[in-house]
């Protein structure tokens, strides 16, 4: 025991001396976090709305209030004729327009039908079509509502709209999507590439020869590199979900030791895939490549973070499927968001626990036949 | 205590069809200082590796310090000190930190390590670069070091493995001193070199030739022998 504790202090050590790395391990996180949240944001966020139309009408007065109401909507200005939208589109003051047809509101009472159209920026199409199918969706809500009302009149058939709701992110935050997503990259980057770069560095710098010709069983060694990383991956785990909580306002929906657990697997399978790498790589470079080329760019792709699983071809699902991460990130999807118990998740943990089992197996008998 | 510090008896080791250790058989004596010479690629490395505990032979058997090359190697690892051709220490721990740590491993309770620190500091007359980082010591400093941390469990052997490459004959001479006092003190060093004039300071040398041991005597011996004046010369024509 003795012997393990004096090689953990030492890897803690190699840590905290390396300035750089440390900061990088700390910050990293933080960084992503606020750069995904506030810079690549394709969400529903102070959408600011130009109408146009009879503002005297009541029927239209309704809908704008109701579009002002709304918490990710307020309505910038009134212009006067649709020709005006392209200049305030121009001039970046408004980021959806809403211009109601002639007599909006006579129209609308004896037929419920009546014009209105919704003007997206199509300059920027993703947010556009997230901006204009809310606000479709705002206004048809008041519709039915319209029609509910009349419904009581006999005669007049309401006609039927069908209303898209999203349920448990209505108003599609995309820091839904990403927080599990950077949670599950950071911890893989964190426990993947610095344990096998710190294995390796051993190898080349010779000083693993050292540690192996010592009484210290090689299983003790890769452990003590091991822990100092848990920690590391531990103390990121609780930065990014508390800056996910209280900055972006994810809820944290279900059990939060559900969630801890589930990162534990997943950082004992990403410590293993760092073993298995340190024992496959020559050389710091080729552990580096191998980590950011065969590991943080195909889970950056595959694991849905970026591009919707379903929607890839066949084969590149199955392939998909073999990424620890996809699993990892779907669990924490399901746990945070949905606020599921372990039961909905329990395809997904014990597919992440056989993956680490195997992993860890794998790693460290081919660690040991290295040795021989 | 009559027994010899290693004993080695028809070791061979394979690695698929290449035989890098040829059925060799050898003794080194308690307290002598034993030179393991050969070409690069005769096979030192991979014998070294058998008697650290570090790899098992394929066939064959012996003993380091009393123990079974086969079935107790964790036993060897605890009675065998090791100090490597590249340097032995953490560079980016302080001098004291890695006394400690090698203090730790080798199992030495944290007053023995402190004992020890004070004994080892004392006699390197480096008190003064305690909380030096070991990446900043001159390069004999570092090696004297090295040596003095591979002996810290006090081992009844000690393995150095190209322990004076890259450093001026001055400081190897004073690194051999070193050498001499523990031998005096009755560890067992066993020692592979690339300079010929470290050869001489050996009490027996064994030369490896393609995975056998051509040769195996004192240096004294050799030279009449072969009829040379100095050991470069026996290796020569040994290894030719």
């Amino acid at each position: 025991m003795k012997e393990f504790t004096a090689s953990v202090v030492k890897e803690f050590r190699h840590i905290f001396r390396d300035r750089r790395t440390i900061l990088i391990a700390m910050v990293m996180p933080v960084v992503q976090i606020i750069l995904f949240g506030f810079a690549v944001s394709t969400e529903v966020n102070d959408v600011r709305v130009a109408v146009c139309g009879d503002l005297a009408d009541p029927a239209v007065r309704n809908l704008v209030d109701r579009i002002d109401n709304n918490r990710y909507l307020s309505v910038s200005g009134s212009l006067s004729s649709p020709s005006e939208i392209t200049g305030v589109f121009r001039r970046n003051v408004a980021d959806a327009a809403v211009c109601f047809g002639r007599n909006f509101g006579e129209n609308l009472a004896p037929s419920g039908r009546a014009q209105v159209r919704i003007i997206g920026d199509g300059s920027d199409p993703n947010t556009a079509q997230m901006i204009t199918g809310y606000l479709k969706g705002v206004i048809q809500s008041e519709q039915t509502e319209a029609e509910v009302a009349f419904a009581g009149e006999g005669e007049r058939k309401a006609s039927m709209a069908p209303v898209v709701q999203l349920m448990y992110n209505p108003a599609m935050k995309s820091s839904y999507n990403f927080v599990p997503g950077v949670m599950g990259l950071i911890l893989m980057l964190i426990c993947t590439m610095m344990t096998s770069v710190s294995i390796v560095r051993e190898k080349e710098t010779g000083t693993l020869e050292l540690l192996l010709v010592s009484p210290v069983k090689p299983l003790w060694i890769i452990l003590s590199k091991m822990i100092p990383y848990l920690v590391l991956s531990a103390v990121n785990f609780a930065t990014i979900l508390l800056l996910s909580h209280y900055v972006m306002e994810v809820p944290i929906n279900g059990s939060l030791l559900l969630l801890c657990f589930a990162a534990l697997v997943f950082v004992v399978t990403s410590l293993a895939l760092g073993l298995l790498i340190s024992v496959i790589s020559p050389n710091q470079r080729t552990a580096l490549l191998i980590c950011g080329m065969g590991l943080t760019m195909p889970t950056m792709i595959f694991s849905g973070i970026i591009f919707p699983c379903e929607s890839m071809p066949e084969v590149l699902q199955w392939f998909s499927d073999i990424i620890p991460a996809k699993w990892f990130i779907i669990i924490v999807k399901k746990i945070m968001i949905q606020g599921t118990g372990l039961v909905s998740a329990a395809k997904e943990m014990t597919i992440l626990a056989v993956m680490a089992a195997f992993l860890l197996a794998v790693s460290i008998k081919s660690f040991r036949t290295r040795l021989q | 205590m009559d027994r010899n510090a290693v004993e080695i008896r028809n070791l061979t080791k394979k690695f698929g069809d290449f035989t890098a250790v040829d059925n060799i058989s050898f003794n080194v004596r308690k307290g002598e200082i034993f030179g393991f010479l050969g070409a690069n690629g005769a096979g030192k490395t991979t014998a070294m590796r058998i008697l650290c505990g570090l790899s098992l032979p394929t066939a064959g058997e012996g003993t380091v310090a009393g123990y079974d090359i086969n079935t107790q190697q964790e036993k060897i690892k605890r009675h065998i000190g090791y100090m490597s051709q590249k340097f032995s220490l953490y560079p980016d721990l302080t001098v004291r930190e890695n006394i400690r740590l090698f203090g730790g491993i080798y199992g030495l309770r944290d007053r023995q390590i402190r004992e020890k620190t004070d004994a080892l500091l004392g006699m390197l007359e480096m008190q003064s670069e305690k909380d030096r980082f070991a990446g900043s010591l001159p390069l004999g400093w570092k090696q004297k070091l090295a040596f003095s941390i591979a002996m810290i469990h006090d081992p009844e052997i000690i393995f150095l493995d190209e322990p004076t490459g890259g450093v001026d004959p001055e400081t190897r001479r004073r690194f051999w001193e070193m050498i001499y006092d523990a031998s005096e003190k009755g560890t067992t060093v066993f020692v592979t070199t690339h300079y010929m004039d470290e050869a001489e300071y050996c009490d027996r040398v064994s030369v490896m030739v393609d995975g056998r041991i051509a040769a195996l005597d004192s240096p004294e011996r050799l030279k009449s022998e072969y009829g040379a004046d100095n050991m470069d010369e026996v290796f020569r024509i040994i290894v030719r």
